[in-house]
């Protein structure tokens, strides 16, 4: 498989897996992508944010300062192929996780187009918790936001709480938790579903280390299980070590594509 | 292109001049967002029913969990609503004289306008506030302001309870008529529902209508005969206005005000057309509510 090779290609086994790759079904294509999204309450420093000004503003007819506009991802194509772990490197803000969200369907395209086999998901289901409530009914809501159905929740409900190894805390609501138990249990309700392809954003695995070693075996396993992996991180080593392509974003274009050895060495040197 | 040849190249898999949009077409991919048919968002909607119910049920619950009475706040909070608008329009206005039983027909009038009050700017901003859910996972839309819609009518049936409680404590009988109060209700929520997956996209991309949206709210309550009644207020406007009156009632605030009304108090007449006017809402909010808001699917997350 190619998704394990870790070390520097030589020239013919480089020429081998261009073609097996080649053979490889694709599962996503990312056909010249551009995203643009909205930003709300971005004001200024010397942004004066009186009613006055505002008002001035919108006698001038110019546009609300507190909305701008972001142009994360600049005309982005790949195609990925099903077996390939894909890493996404690149510096803060170079469209990483959007590109990501685009990918998984989440961020509509301002121009070009994301084609994909079945349902890619984002790893993640912070954003569906509320920290007033025990972990006990959060993991009931994590899990019915991913879309599992009561039957398949009551199965998981115990694994859950045993990877989280929250014990009775489950009972708590999590605003008590530390942040280590908090992303323990976020972890540990993101992970309980399969997915067909699975989108990995950055800083999953936290917590003590025993912690860290078991989810990222987890996300090996589910690395796995699906047919293609894309993985946001800003830990090179992991993704040296998990991944068999690199994509190297900057400033929202892709500024090199290929072996992970060759283009991390790249990266560092920039 | 904005990336080098030999990108492209790869990203082609050596096909170099079939498109990338062929090349998706051939290996049978689709587009990563698209808008599902009505019908079949309809059902991806029912497939997330249990979200709806717990997202909102979660909502409820940690509203209150910082308070120390906890969930008696659901119960305590239309109670004191109610006194709060005796006080003021029974007692201090006192607006009483001309309506019998004026207790039940004010008290009513709160609840039901609250309850779509609440469900439709709680729609207006389901989405805006909820972006970071909508940028991390995948389910139809509708599942919020639906949710939204669902936490009031849990908090709605215990408005109804105070209601009961009141209204029977001021004299009305019971009878028959109070089987129809969950078919008005149903009609009611049926026109919320519709209404607020009509503002939650006009709220998602237009946000200075959360700034809007109270006075809007406030205007409707006092155009709605919560406080007065209809036929009393336009009694004394010449007859070349008497249209107004018609107008008022068509309101689908008043309508379902006044249904509630004609179940719960005997001596209320309610205007001719009330129940065809509140069956009229209810399905005209939700065909058009859900069909604005399934048009703009694929771009909630855009913001």
């Amino acid at each position: 498989m190619a998704m394990e090779r870790v070390w520097p290609l030589t020239a013919e086994e480089q020429e081998a897996t261009a073609k097996s790759s080649a053979t490889g079904t694709p599962t996503v294509i990312v056909d010249d992508l551009h995203i643009v999204y909205k930003v709300y309450g971005a004001t200024s420093a010397e942004e004066k944010g009186n009613a006055a000004t505002a008002l001035l503003r919108l006698v001038k007819r110019q546009g609300r300062p507190q909305m701008r506009e972001v142009h994360a991802v600049k005309g982005v194509s790949f195609v990925a192929r099903h077996g390939d772990a894909i890493g996404i490197i690149g510096r803060n803000g170079s469209g990483k996780s959007t590109l990501l969200r685009a990918i998984a369907g989440l961020l509509p395209p301002h121009s070009g187009a994301v084609y994909t086999d079945g349902q890619p998901s984002l790893l993640g289901v912070n954003a569906a918790l509320m920290k007033e409530l025990t972990g006990e009914r959060n993991i009931t809501l994590g899990c019915y936001a991913m879309g599992m159905t009561p039957s398949e929740v009551r199965a998981k409900y115990d694994e859950i709480v045993d990877f989280s190894g929250i014990g009775e805390f489950v009972q708590f609501p999590m605003s008590t938790y530390s942040s280590g138990m908090g992303a323990r249990l976020r972890f540990a309700i993101a992970s309980a579903k399969v997915h067909d392809v699975l989108l990995i954003d950055e800083a999953l695995a936290t917590g003590d280390r025993e912690f860290r070693k078991r989810s990222q075996k987890r996300i090996m396993q589910m690395r796995e299980s699906a047919g293609t992996v894309f993985l946001v991180a800003h830990n090179l080593d992991v993704i040296e070590e998990t991944c068999n392509r690199v994509i190297w974003l900057h400033k929202g274009k892709i500024k090199m594509d290929g072996d992970p050895a060759e283009v991390i060495g790249a990266y560092n040197k920039a | 292109m904005s990336q080098p040849d030999s990108a492209v190249a790869d990203a082609q898999g050596g096909a170099a001049t079939e498109s990338l949009a062929a090349l998706a077409k051939r290996h049978g991919l689709r587009r990563a967002i698209a808008r599902p048919s009505l019908p079949f968002y309809v059902g991806q909607l029912w497939a997330r029913r249990h979200f709806v119910l717990k997202y909102a049920t979660s909502r409820n619950v940690s509203k209150y969990s910082q308070s120390m009475l906890g969930q008696l706040w659901q119960l305590l909070t239309p109670l004191l609503n109610a006194g709060v608008y005796y006080l003021m329009f029974g007692v201090i206005l006192d607006q009483k004289k001309d309506i019998s039983n004026y207790t039940a027909f004010l008290i009513t009038g709160v609840f039901i306008f609250t309850f779509t009050q609440r469900t439709v700017s709680g729609g207006a901003k389901s989405i805006s506030n909820n972006l970071s859910l909508i940028r991390a996972l995948h389910f139809p839309r509708a599942a919020l302001p639906l949710a939204y819609a669902v936490q009031e009518l849990q908090q709605l049936l215990w408005s109804m309870l105070v209601l009961i409680g009141i209204v029977l404590l001021t004299g009305e009988p019971l009878t028959l008529y109070w089987l129809l109060i969950p078919v008005a209700l149903l009609l009611q929520l049926t026109f919320n529902i519709g209404a607020s997956l009509f503002m939650a996209r006009v709220g998602a991309f237009a946000r200075d209508m959360n700034q809007l949206l109270p006075f809007i709210m406030r205007t409707w309550l006092y155009a709605s005969g919560v406080f007065f009644s209809i036929p009393d207020r336009v009694a004394d406007l010449p007859e070349s206005l008497a249209f107004v009156q018609y107008i008022m009632e068509l309101n689908p605030a008043a309508a379902y005000i006044e249904l509630m009304r004609d179940l719960l108090i005997q001596s209320h007449t309610p205007p001719q057309w009330a129940w065809t006017t509140a069956i009229f809402w209810a399905v005209f909010a939700l065909v058009i509510g859900f069909w604005y808001f399934w048009r703009a699917e694929e771009r909630y997350g855009r913001g």
